[in-house]
């Protein structure tokens, strides 16, 4: 007799898989993970996650959360929505994020700008120094054409299409989907205006810590660039962790480092100013 | 005598107007037609954004366009992709260098980080995106990175980049031939306070053949 041929043997048989480990899942409850952030303590922890190649997550985070994506084995693709999370039509704008900054490249001290002139995350730690704002996420005819299909359904999921999965789980649709931040993959503009990829391995650790500032809905997607050339789908798992921090105070460096930055942390504390 | 603004568009003119300084502008252009954009009195920022008739969700993709080339700028030959990596339109003819897609559209609200506080009152492209997007039901969601044609932004070799004086002037103008049957949506930018306008916001003229 098979061991779940009736509802006892089947109720058993799937309470027999609780508590197994694998590399890509959440460790619930977070402060529960083996490898807590330096200094950060087990009851701060709000999220600890690793992302499988080709998955996705989505979470929200409140004000204040310190968020780091750690790219744990070199050939992760960080690819991120942002929301604000109380009124999602506020959204990132990766145009006024380079365009109010007046720089083309993501960085420790820069800011993550949403469409409304307000500061949605503060860059405090990178010791990447490779990200790309300018060529977005993968869809599912790039993936067609490199790995022979990109379907959610199969081996070569499409960053756009993991997109449209997490954003229907908070009601969100296609039309949410917005130009998107890609983490750890880096592409720079020639003078010429070419995009130049650097696509790695890099070493594996590299991360990059980021500070809320406003409460927010955060969608990752950890699929191959959509200029990776390599013709096996590569990508390695990622890793993320948020926990508990301050409000950013008003004499924060990063909040004072521009006036450009300045106004649009004034438009936040104008927001929660209620 | 022959109008300049007409020479070289393909088949018989269907539609030709003028779009009044800081105006918003909304047409249906069908499959194979043409639109010319025409810079009348040179530099003005037309900022463009592009939906699927049959789809709206489907629309322009500053990201997929800019991969799918390996450029930031946009210039003859140039194949608009949506969001689904297809081609919504190519860029047939520009005597314009090129033109910009990385630097969006201005806002009330971009304007206070960029310039002060003291220009949350002026008019800015994304009023006149919403206001065009509203006639047909679309709304903030439908906001996405556009193009902004005769409008000039380099990228520096450390990165720095910023929206300067324009490469355009009189009468040059930007074919688009439509690859699918679209929504195209305008603004014709009405900033003020950079030189994406020459800091003077004048007209612009639309005019489609096929």
């Amino acid at each position: 007799m098979s061991s779940t041929a009736d509802p006892y043997a089947a109720q058993a048989h799937a309470r027999a898989q609780g508590g197994t480990r694998v590399e890509a899942m959440p460790t619930l409850p977070p402060g529960d993970v083996a490898d807590l952030p330096p200094g950060v303590a087990a009851d701060q922890m709000l999220w600890a996650e690793t992302i499988a190649p080709g998955g996705y997550t989505a979470k929200q985070l409140g004000r204040g959360a310190r968020l780091r994506l750690t790219d744990i084995a070199g050939d992760a693709c960080a690819s991120m929505l942002v929301f604000n999370a109380e009124r999602p039509a506020e959204r990132l704008n990766v145009a006024d994020t380079l365009k109010v900054q007046w720089n083309a490249y993501l960085g420790a001290g820069k800011l993550i700008l949403s469409d409304m002139g307000r500061v949605l995350f503060s860059i405090l730690e990178d010791d990447a120094g490779t990200h790309d704002a300018f060529c977005g996420a993968s869809n599912a005819a790039a993936n067609a054409r490199r790995y022979g299909d990109g379907d959610n359904w199969g081996d070569h999921p499409n960053a756009r299409d993991r997109f449209m999965l997490a954003l229907a789980k908070f009601g969100l649709a296609r039309k949410d989907i917005h130009p998107c931040l890609n983490w750890f993959k880096g592409v720079r503009i020639a003078d010429d205006g070419a995009t130049v990829l650097d696509a790695g391995p890099f070493p594996a650790g590299r991360h990059v810590t980021l500070r809320a500032e406003m409460d927010l809905i955060v969608v990752l997607a950890n699929c191959p660039h959509v200029l990776d050339a390599r013709p096996a789908y590569t990508v390695t798992p990622l890793r993320v962790d948020a926990w508990r921090g301050p409000l950013t105070p008003a004499n924060d460096p990063i909040r004072n480092a521009t006036p450009e930055g300045l106004r649009a942390f004034l438009n936040v504390e104008d927001l929660y100013r209620r | 005598m022959s109008d300049p603004a007409l020479h070289g568009l393909p088949g018989e003119i269907r539609h030709d107007e003028v779009v009044a300084a800081r105006a918003p502008w909304d047409h249906v252009l069908r499959k194979g037609e043409t639109l010319r954009i025409v810079d009348v009195e040179g530099n003005q920022a037309v900022d463009f954004l592009l939906y699927a008739l049959a789809d709206d969700a489907e629309r322009y993709s500053a990201q997929d366009t800019i991969a799918a080339q390996g450029n930031i700028f946009l210039k003859t030959g140039s194949v608009l992709l949506s969001n689904e990596g297809r081609p919504m339109a190519t860029v047939t003819a520009t005597n314009v260098a090129y033109h910009d897609t990385i630097g969006g559209a201005c806002s009330c609200e971009s304007n206070t980080l960029r310039y002060g506080h003291h220009t949350k009152s002026q008019h800015a492209c994304v009023e006149n995106f919403l206001q065009a997007n509203a006639r047909h039901g679309r709304g903030k969601r439908d906001m996405v990175s556009n193009i902004n044609w005769f409008m000039n932004v380099p990228v520096e070799a450390d990165g720095t980049l910023g929206i300067v004086d324009g490469i355009s002037s009189p009468g040059l103008y930007v074919d688009l031939r439509a690859e699918m049957d679209l929504v195209v949506v305008v603004s014709n930018c009405p900033q003020i306070n950079n030189p994406c306008n020459g800091f003077n916001p004048t007209p612009v003229r639309m005019i489609v053949a096929g």
